[in-house]
């Protein structure tokens, strides 16, 4: 089972590689955008497959917090792309 | 054109309140696995954050009505408090006491003052940052 484990994380590893030849690469910046979130969701990948390596459980909560840090840091991105700011002062006039 | 986005803000409507729920988890177990006061405050302040992104600043002041500046205040002194009030028991500066307690809905129950200095904690990291994101967010 462990060998499945560590072949599981060079295969991640292998897809982090690629997200990073298009975050460096990326013609636009919605690319890079884009490449961020998924390098969030391979990094959370990761940190899953070491806590089973090390079989700790501790890292559980770092895994759905770097779930929320990245949700909202692509919001944020996205807004800022699309608006020109992140804040609106008032919608409602 | 003013852009509508409905999608957004229904999603938000949803996971805000599973972060705060992450938020009040991380914090009150911070005392037996990793957490604490300073990541549970930073959760609370992304759950505002998002408010903030999906909605706008004067909602987000209607329904949280909070002077961040006076709670950054309450906090410290809730610290300074939970290590000064060690003096009275005739114990050095920053003693903390524990004990168990049989409470009513939750059974034996390991109730610690350092929970107090935590929250402390806790009240500082979401009063600084809230006051840094609001006060960068309104400049014109």
């Amino acid at each position: 089972m462990m060998t499945f484990y560590w072949v599981s994380l060079i295969l991640v590893s292998l897809g982090f590689t690629g997200l990073l030849f298009r975050l460096v690469k990326g013609p636009t910046i919605a690319d890079r955008v884009v490449a961020l979130d998924a390098i969030g969701i391979s990094l959370v990948s990761i940190i899953a497959l070491l806590s089973l390596i090390i079989e700790t459980e501790f890292f559980l909560e770092v895994i759905l917090l770097l779930s929320i840090l990245s949700f909202i840091g692509t919001i944020a991105f996205a807004k800022f792309l699309e608006r020109g700011e992140i804040f609106d002062r008032n919608n409602h006039n | 054109m003013r852009t509508n986005d409905v999608m957004l803000q229904t999603a938000t409507k949803v996971v805000t309140f599973i972060i705060l729920m992450f938020a009040v988890h991380i914090f009150f177990a911070g005392h037996y696995t990793p957490g604490g006061g300073f990541v549970g405050g930073l959760l609370t302040t992304s759950a505002i954050v998002l408010l903030m992104l999906s909605f706008d600043i004067a909602t987000v002041k209607k329904i949280l009505p909070i002077n961040y500046v006076t709670m950054t205040a309450i906090g410290l002194l809730l610290a300074l408090a939970t290590a000064a009030g060690a003096i009275i028991f005739d114990v050095p500066f920053f003693t903390h006491a524990f004990g168990y307690f049989d409470l009513p809905l939750f059974g034996k129950t390991s109730l610690h003052s350092a929970m107090l200095f935590d929250a402390g904690v806790y009240l500082v990291v979401v009063g600084v940052t809230m006051t840094i994101i609001q006060t960068i967010g309104e400049d014109e």
